[in-house]
């Protein structure tokens, strides 16, 4: 690559005034970059690639506005599936998972209606959801279904972070994902005793999602659509 | 954008980018290992970013700060998970290797993401989980042979760790590798706290995998620094104490927030431990 980047560009490069030296540092930054490409790839400036809505989808909008009302998709999902949950608790639920549980629920009604607020005129309407794919009277069901919500929530905080361009809004965020990494880390150990933290990689971190990725997988229980085309990407 | 186009993005913002960055690609040169390939895009982040000097300077301060805090817990994990008679047989034992092993993994990933990003890793400074300032007399002075206080010292660096990393995250928008990785570790912070609060939940603890007002689950006025505050309900000048006609008490809307604590606050906390 370097190489090439010699015989093809350097004309083209002292042309536009570009120092020999300065040339040179120019290659020595893409000897590295081969092993960049997905953060290139990434830094998209032109929107002339943005995909059709689907007809009937509502859009999260654009800017910070649009990562609120992302999160606010989100939580109105994860609200709506634990007040199901609480409403018609599954067979053979105890006392403690019962409280522990109500606790979830209300702090993602919290975390809703917050989004609501603070979005007010900006904010999405009102999501239908689809729960037919959940047996709610089912403990293993209910619990996977919770740690599946809980660790999406985690991972598309952790990548909707750097989209965020007010820091006042990423201290919300950060309030937010913290407790919803207690929620995952709980709800994994209902599952299975000391599976807390098995979602990290080989850096013992949790992995960050982009919003297409998560919408993907929360599409599946959303009724409504929802289209993820004019948020930021980087 | 092609390869070109962020050439000229990188001239247009700042002719001197070559010689400011001839470091980093040397550094660049010398990546082998797993976690410095994973560490790799701060240095070629770097690349791209439009902030330098004071925000490059404050990106390395904070990620050196996040490193003396993981001193911090890797040590305490491994004292505590090689203390004989310590840990009870049974599942506490691979949950604490699970949580020690990911505390030494972030402060390996922390000191290669410096290095790559052209700064120096703190060195690890000297201990007293005692919390005696050097003393070894403080007051978890017995953490290494009482299981229980062992427990109540770790719920609490995992708590004050989340509140650490939150505080951080508004000085890390300069560079979103850097606080992407930061939230990443945030985040798995948080679910050892959950675990660590359960396990002591299991022993009698009046205590749930969230911080419920301001209190330390019974730990006492020794760790209160790092739950004060915790007990707001008003998020942003939201009320959310019944918002919207629901009901939200005021024990979960204190708990459906962790709170951040600033650099400041966190240094006063670990003062004690470290010599």
């Amino acid at each position: 690559m370097k190489e090439e980047l010699k015989e093809n560009e350097l004309a083209t490069l002292q042309s536009a005034g570009v120092s020999r030296r300065r040339f040179l540092a120019y290659a020595g930054a893409f000897a590295g970059a081969g092993l960049l490409v997905s953060s290139v790839t990434s830094c998209k400036r032109d929107d002339s690639n943005v995909l059709p809505m689907p007809a009937g989808a509502v859009d999260l909008g654009s800017g910070d506005y649009g990562i609120l009302n992302y999160a606010y998709a989100l939580e109105q999902l994860e609200a709506a599936f634990y007040t199901e949950v609480i409403s018609k608790p599954y067979s053979g639920i105890d006392s403690g998972e019962l409280m522990l549980l109500t606790d979830i629920r209300d702090h993602e009604i919290a975390h809703r209606e917050f989004f609501k607020n603070a979005l007010g005129s900006n904010a999405i309407q009102n999501l239908e959801v689809d729960f037919s794919s959940i047996d709610f009277t089912s403990r293993a069901s209910v619990l996977g279904t919770a740690k599946a919500f809980e660790d999406l929530g985690v991972q598309a905080y952790n990548g909707a972070g750097k989209l965020i361009a007010n820091a006042d809004y990423l201290v919300i965020a950060g309030k937010i994902v913290s407790v919803e990494a207690r929620h995952a880390a709980y709800i994994r150990d209902l599952l299975t005793n000391g599976t807390f933290a098995d979602s990290t990689d080989a850096n013992g971190m949790d992995m960050a999602m982009d919003p297409a990725a998560v919408l993907s997988i929360a599409g599946k229980y959303l009724k409504t659509k929802v289209s993820a085309n004019n948020l930021p990407t980087t | 954008m092609n390869l070109q186009g962020i050439l000229n993005e990188i001239e247009h913002t700042d002719p001197e980018f070559y010689e400011r960055t001839s470091q980093r690609r040397h550094i660049l040169k010398s990546f082998g290992s797993k976690v410095a390939l994973a560490a790799l895009p701060f240095a070629l982040g770097s690349l791209f970013k439009k902030a330098y000097g004071k925000s490059t300077d404050l990106v390395l301060d904070t990620l050196n700060f996040a490193l003396t805090l993981e001193y911090l817990e890797a040590e305490f994990y491994m004292m505590g998970n090689n203390a004989s008679g310590l840990i009870p047989a049974g599942p506490a034992v691979n949950a604490l290797a699970k949580i020690g092993a990911d505390e030494a993994a972030h402060v390996n990933f922390l000191k290669t993401a410096i290095s790559a990003a052209g700064g120096t890793p703190v060195a690890k400074p000297t201990f007293d989980f005692s919390g005696g300032n050097g003393s070894g007399n403080g007051p978890f002075k017995t953490a290494f042979t009482d299981y229980d206080l062992f427990l109540a010292v770790a719920q609490t660096f995992e708590d004050t760790g989340v509140r650490a990393y939150k505080g951080q995250a508004g000085n890390l928008m300069a560079s979103n590798d850097v606080l992407t990785a930061a939230l990443n570790i945030h985040s798995v912070e948080a679910r050892h706290a959950s675990h660590i609060r359960q396990m002591r939940k299991a022993r009698g603890a009046a205590v749930k995998p969230w911080i419920t007002g301001s209190d330390s689950g019974g730990i006492g006025a020794a760790v209160q620094a790092s739950y004060n505050g915790e007990d707001v309900t008003t998020q942003a000048g939201i009320n959310i104490l019944n918002i919207n006609g629901k009901s939200i008490s005021s024990n979960a809307a204190s708990e459906a927030f962790d709170e951040p604590l600033t650099k400041m606050d966190i240094l006063a906390i670990v003062d004690p431990f470290i010599v």
